[in-house]
């Protein structure tokens, strides 16, 4: 199953509706309530971050009977140090990500924690892309 | 404990699924940093927050959050019920601090996750 979500930018209304609609489609597969929430809890955290440092982004969702697939294209200012970005307690957050309860530097290491693999390529000033996969059948 | 009987407690205000009422939790974790909560591990939590915005509900959802009581005294929007009804998660608005709030849950038996 293949499915694609536009992310726009600074739009924090709408961040985590591809996140709902893919714990929707996994509830629907009766995908144990464990994984579905390590897989949507670390797709949420990479949402999030598209809305607030991007210029926008597509995240798009591949899922087959053994695992599952996320990636997170976005246009943007890129991430210049990925070794320093996954360090917890590092942020580059706006005041406005921070009073919506993000911001704490703990992103992309909760993603690492819940993901079965997370690979995150970037380049400055063209874009990140972050991939997570999941196994489906560990519980 | 029954969330009608975190309701009474608190003396709070309820919108949402009713039916929740009368569901048994057993954990709560108190918290405004959203990203605390997204790591934790336990399911059916309750959460008591003073961040009233449509992120906290997204948050909850992903989080398998049954419940999030508002404390003091903030508000909840049309916005945030309607995303919490979509998502069976049942709001309370409690005008306690979220010191006190937690503290006479905590008396009461529910459990902290860590």
């Amino acid at each position: 199953m293949h499915f694609e979500y536009n992310v726009v930018s600074g739009d924090f209304s709408n961040a985590g509706t591809a996140s709902s609609q893919i714990k929707k489609v996994l509830k629907q597969l009766n995908v144990d309530s464990v994984t579905i929430k390590r897989i949507v809890v670390a797709l949420y955290e990479a949402e999030v971050n598209v809305v607030a440092h991007s210029y926008g982004g597509t995240i798009f969702a591949d899922i087959d009977t053994k695992e599952i697939i996320l990636r997170l294209k976005d246009t943007g200012p890129g991430i210049p140090d990925i070794k320093q970005a996954m360090k917890e307690g590092y942020s580059t957050a706006s005041p406005q990500v921070r009073e919506m309860g993000f911001g704490a530097g703990m992103g992309l290491p909760n993603i690492k924690k819940n993901a079965d693999k997370l690979d995150i390529k970037s380049e400055v000033g063209v874009g990140t892309e972050v991939m997570i996969m999941v196994k489906l059948n560990d519980n | 404990m029954k969330i009608k009987d975190i309701k009474a407690l608190l003396q709070a205000k309820t919108y949402g699924n009713e039916k929740m009422l009368d569901y048994e939790v057993e954990y709560a974790f108190s918290s405004d940093l959203m990203s605390d909560l997204l790591t934790v591990k336990t399911q059916n939590v309750l959460l008591l927050t003073g961040l009233s915005n449509i992120q906290s509900i997204r948050t909850a959802e992903m989080s398998d959050v049954v419940n999030i009581i508002y404390v003091r005294g903030k508000k909840i929007t049309e916005e945030m019920k309607e995303l919490a009804e979509e998502n069976g998660i049942l709001l309370m608005e409690c005008d306690y601090s979220m010191f006190k709030a937690s503290g006479i849950l905590y008396n009461n038996g529910i459990k902290p996750i860590y």
